[in-house]
């Protein structure tokens, strides 16, 4: 069959065939002023402090060898866990494109879950199943196969697990909508002209998909590139990253030169793995958008149900397992028997979500996890409200851009690469005093997590809108539509699923705290993650169990969010 | 503003009216929206309430009752602005040391009291208070950082595994390398743990600067176990917790068994836990509290500091952050006189020889026990 490649208008969102860079120009200022400003104004000012010291010869010894050493392991473990994510996150975005099942929807939403995690209780999650006495190792000792544990934490394969626990969603969301957007009688009609399954999936989907393929793996890379707790501890302190090597010289030992050379040396690999996964992408973008065909249907044979069980199974052992131990001891009250798993005596209790309500200590500042959750539900609405409102216009752009557009690309995602700390500390700095004196402003929070969120949405709508044929463009306009009324009856419904996964992430990347937040001060806005850490800080049963009562909230709460926001959603029917 | 007649409708002849939308949506309501949340508060003016700004770690708390009192004397609100941990709080002050975020910073240790006075992040306040609290707390003779309360970072063991095993708990910090505790301890990374800094520092004082690493080779020739931070050790390692895990000892606090009776579930005559408090082997910690240089409000930084050396506050400090008033007066919890006993001879380093030798002994250990 005949794959034409997308026309390259000059004009995205207006259709206008003549030179409309006044219209680019004007579509491009939000995102362009709000990176610029809080992105790389920032990270200049703390990448000059690094390097003036180095010139004045202040600095002390440079780690150059060893940040080699550390750079080739990030690197590695990246592409490995990018890899694995993939391997694990196609499939899933197979059945869920193409079946219903029972309970799809939920699981849609819930698949976001893992993503908001504290790395800390996710920690914990794995080391109940696969710890020295997890329950997988104590049922293998049973059964006499093993003699001693195998050990988990603190490998590799700990790490590799991890990263594809919290990134598969990625994968599973961004391809799985570009799989429900195509049209599937374009593999029928291969099939009709005679080409295998097999081979109808390599030479008409596979294409089709790869440009989402790509912009999920490059995301997944990234942050499995900048990864920080997940290296901490689950590998344990003899694994190290950038991130990692990063954190250590600019807040404990306070070497900023330093801090600065290794981040120059991070940014300069985000930029380039960027780069080459755009220039991918780029060749290989073809339109295909489906006309009003539902493409899901419920397995029709056994050799289906079996396929779409077992992928759902597999899915569920990775994903519901560490996320079931936590929720299991916000309810269970463990009473410390005689050091020995085999001495626990075991009771439901609801008495630590009564706690999260009880100001035990007359502590100041005590905030409910209504309040934490409000909080939350605050930042991430309005993380998800900016993400959109700058990542769509950048989108419509680069999904049809001239050369500046996709030389502005890589500038656009490079915050998803940037160490968490050097973006810190530099708003730190500059956000300080005047005229830009913000820092002590909640605002700061969303903002900081938009920085984050925003190539999600970029990432995630660029195929999404360059996928729509010209064709439907034109006969709209044709028909007397304005470019704006073509853009909300066609582009816009078209990829309604995309911008609501999109929003999603927005969501999702603030409720679960990522990035720099955690470096900027916090004035008294207590959200969840922040409330996980402060009872996971202190000894004690009583608030470990409340640590997980508040995390089982977490997980219910951003569910729930998440399936707010994509419940409403029928297919587009064609007018 | 002109629109087209219909027969025009080609994308050909697209005027800026027909686009407007589109314009004001893509490019004016983002920076609306942005500009509408992210105004800067505005100027006090005179007549309304002062705030008095209190710069500090994740881990300070304070009672309600305690800040009313504060509030209702001074006339001021208290605002607290957390910033990490102790290290990462104390390098945000001296990064914004030109234009502080704060008017008075609590949370400096005598690990990093140190690089705070070398970076005059302080102004000097000779509080009227302080000739009533020991001496030897009193580490800046200039009087820029001054006392506020004081810990242990020690070693806990788990009680019931050691009866449960009839083996005795360690008397010394040598006692830990021999055969009969292999594998039973955990401790924290000093690269990114303060107690686990805090114990490094034990041991260098206990066996001095040149014999600790042999002292480290020897704890990890028998299987002690090292993780990154305070949270992985207590509640995943350490066989007491709820993590049920493989080592009865883990680097924690003093005071660690004081919470674990408070905060037991199901409460207990007793806690399941206790301190190995022979000599040296704990490491003192004191925390200090400086009025933050550049300041525009003096007066009620001084009385911040004030209020932080007060009994109402030093009272408060136990059960609220888990750790010991210098003030003499203040009155301990009944938990703490029962089950946080202090250490009589704790391990002490002078400040100035912790910040010059710090990164030393840290990559001294890292080559020790994690290559």
């Amino acid at each position: 069959m005949e794959r034409r490649n997308a026309v390259v208008g000059r004009a995205a969102l207006f259709g206008a065939r003549r030179p409309a860079w006044f219209f680019r120009i004007v579509q491009w200022i939000p995102a362009v002023a709000f990176i610029g400003l809080f992105f790389y104004y920032p990270l200049a000012a703390v990448l000059r402090l690094g390097v003036e010291a180095v010139l004045q010869g202040e600095a002390d010894a440079l780690p150059l060898g060893s940040a080699f050493r550390v750079l080739g392991f990030t690197v590695f473990q990246a592409a490995l866990s990018m890899l694995l994510t993939l391997a694990v996150g196609l499939p899933g975005a197979y059945l869920f494109a193409r079946y219903d099942f029972p309970l799809k929807r939920f699981l849609r939403a819930f698949s976001i879950v893992p993503f908001i995690l504290p790395t800390v209780v996710v920690a914990a999650g794995f080391e109940s199943l696969l710890g020295p006495r997890g329950w997988i190792n104590l049922a293998l000792q049973q059964t006499g196969w093993i003699g001693r544990p195998i050990p988990f934490l603190h490998t590799l394969g700990a790490i590799l697990l991890a990263h594809v626990f919290y990134n598969t969603s990625i994968v599973l969301r961004t391809v799985g909508a570009a799989w429900e957007r195509l049209d599937p009688r374009l593999g029928d009609a291969a099939r009709v002209l005679g080409a295998g399954r097999r081979q109808a999936f390599r030479r008409v989907t596979l294409p089709l998909l790869m440009p989402s393929i790509l912009a999920a793996a490059s995301l997944v890379f990234l942050f499995d590139f900048t990864s920080f707790g997940v290296i901490l501890i689950l590998g344990g302190p003899s694994f190290s990253t950038l991130e990692v090597e990063i954190y250590i010289q600019a807040l404990q030992a306070l070497n900023l030169p330093a801090a600065a050379l290794l981040s120059i040396l991070q940014i300069l690999c985000s930029l380039t793995l960027i780069a080459v996964s755009g220039r991918l992408a780029r060749r290989m973008e073809a339109a295909s958008a489906r006309v009003g065909i539902r493409a899901a249907r419920k397995p029709a044979s056994t050799a289906e149900w079996i396929l779409a069980a077992s992928i759902l199974a597999a899915l569920a052992a990775l994903f519901l397992a560490p996320l079931a131990s936590p929720a299991a001891r916000s309810l269970l009250r463990m009473d410390a028997g005689l050091g020995e798993r085999s001495g626990v005596r075991a009771e439901w209790t609801l008495e630590y979500y009564r706690e999260l309500f009880y100001n035990r200590r007359g502590t100041a500042f005590f905030a409910t996890p209504l309040e934490m959750a409000g909080n939350s539900l605050l930042a991430a609405a309005a993380t998800a409200a900016f993400a959109l409102a700058f990542g769509i216009p950048a989108a419509a752009l680069l999904s049809r851009p001239t050369r500046i557009d996709r030389a502005l690309e890589p500038l656009l995602l490079l915050p998803l690469g940037t160490s968490a700390v050097t973006l810190g500390l530099g708003m730190l700095i500059v956000f300080s005093r005047p005229p830009w004196n913000w820092i002590r402003s909640p605002a700061m929070i969303p903002v900081a997590h938009t920085l984050v969120a925003f190539p999600f949405v970029v990432r995630g709508l660029k195929p999404a809108f360059a996928g729509i044929p010209e064709r439907l463009r034109e006969a709209a306009a044709v028909l007397g539509a304005s470019p704006w009324m073509v853009w909300r009856t066609v582009v816009f419904p078209i990829a309604l699923r995309a911008v609501l996964s999109s929003a999603a992430f927005a969501f999702a990347v603030s409720l679960g705290e990522f990035g720099a937040t955690s470096i900027i001060v916090r004035p008294d806005f207590p959200t969840m993650p922040v409330g996980i850490y402060r009872l996971l800080s202190q000894p004690g049963g009583l608030n470990y169990g409340q640590a997980m009562a508040m995390t089982t909230l977490l997980m219910l709460f951003c569910a729930a969010a998440v399936m707010f926001i994509e419940w409403e959603h029928q297919p587009a029917k064609p007018a | 503003m002109h629109s087209h007649a219909i027969e025009h409708q080609t994308r050909k002849h697209v005027g800026l009216g027909r686009c407007l939308p589109a314009v004001l949506g893509t490019s004016v309501l983002p920076l609306i929206l942005l500009a509408g949340c992210a105004a800067p508060a505005a100027e006090p003016s005179p007549r309304e309430t002062r705030t008095v700004t209190l710069m500090t770690h994740d881990s300070f708390a304070i009672s309600e009752t305690a800040l009313q009192e504060f509030e209702a004397a001074t006339g001021a609100k208290l605002a607290v602005l957390e910033s990490g941990d102790a290290g990462a709080a104390l390098n945000k002050a001296i990064l914004t040391k030109q234009a502080p975020l704060a008017d008075v910073f609590f949370g400096v240790d005598n690990t990093f009291l140190a690089r705070a006075l070398e970076e005059g992040v302080f102004e000097t306040y000779a509080s009227p208070r302080l000739d009533s609290i020991p001496a030897e707390y009193r580490l800046d003779p200039g009087n820029r950082a001054l006392p506020v309360d004081y810990g242990d970072v020690c070693i806990n063991y788990d009680r019931d595994w050691f009866a449960a095993h009839s083996l005795d708990v360690p008397g010394s910090l040598e006692d830990l390398a021999e055969e009969e505790y292999r594998g039973l301890l955990v401790v924290e990374n000093p690269f990114t743990s303060s107690p686990g800094l805090a114990f490094l520092l034990a041991t260098v004082a206990h066996f001095g600067p040149d014999g600790f690493a042999d002292y480290w080779g020897s704890l990890k020739s028998n299987g002690t176990v090292v993780v990154d931070g305070w949270e992985t050790a207590y509640y995943t390692n350490f066989s007491a917790s709820s993590g049920k895990g493989f080592q009865p000892m883990v680097v924690s606090y003093a005071t660690s068994p004081a919470f674990e009776f408070l905060y037991a579930d199901p409460p207990r005559d007793e806690p399941p836990t206790a301190s190995l408090l022979g000599p040296e082997m704990c490491f003192r910690q004191i925390e200090f509290a400086g009025i933050l240089a550049g300041t525009e409000q003096r007066d009620l930084a001084e009385k911040l500091v004030e209020f932080l050396l007060s009994r109402t506050f030093q009272e408060d400090i136990p059960l609220q952050m888990a750790m010991f008033p210098v003030n003499p007066d203040a009155v301990l919890p009944e938990a703490f006189l029962r089950f946080a006993p202090l250490p009589a001879e704790p391990a002490v380093l002078a400040p100035e020889e912790i910040a010059a030798h710090r990164e030393e002994w840290m990559n001294v250990w890292k080559g020790v026990m994690l290559s």
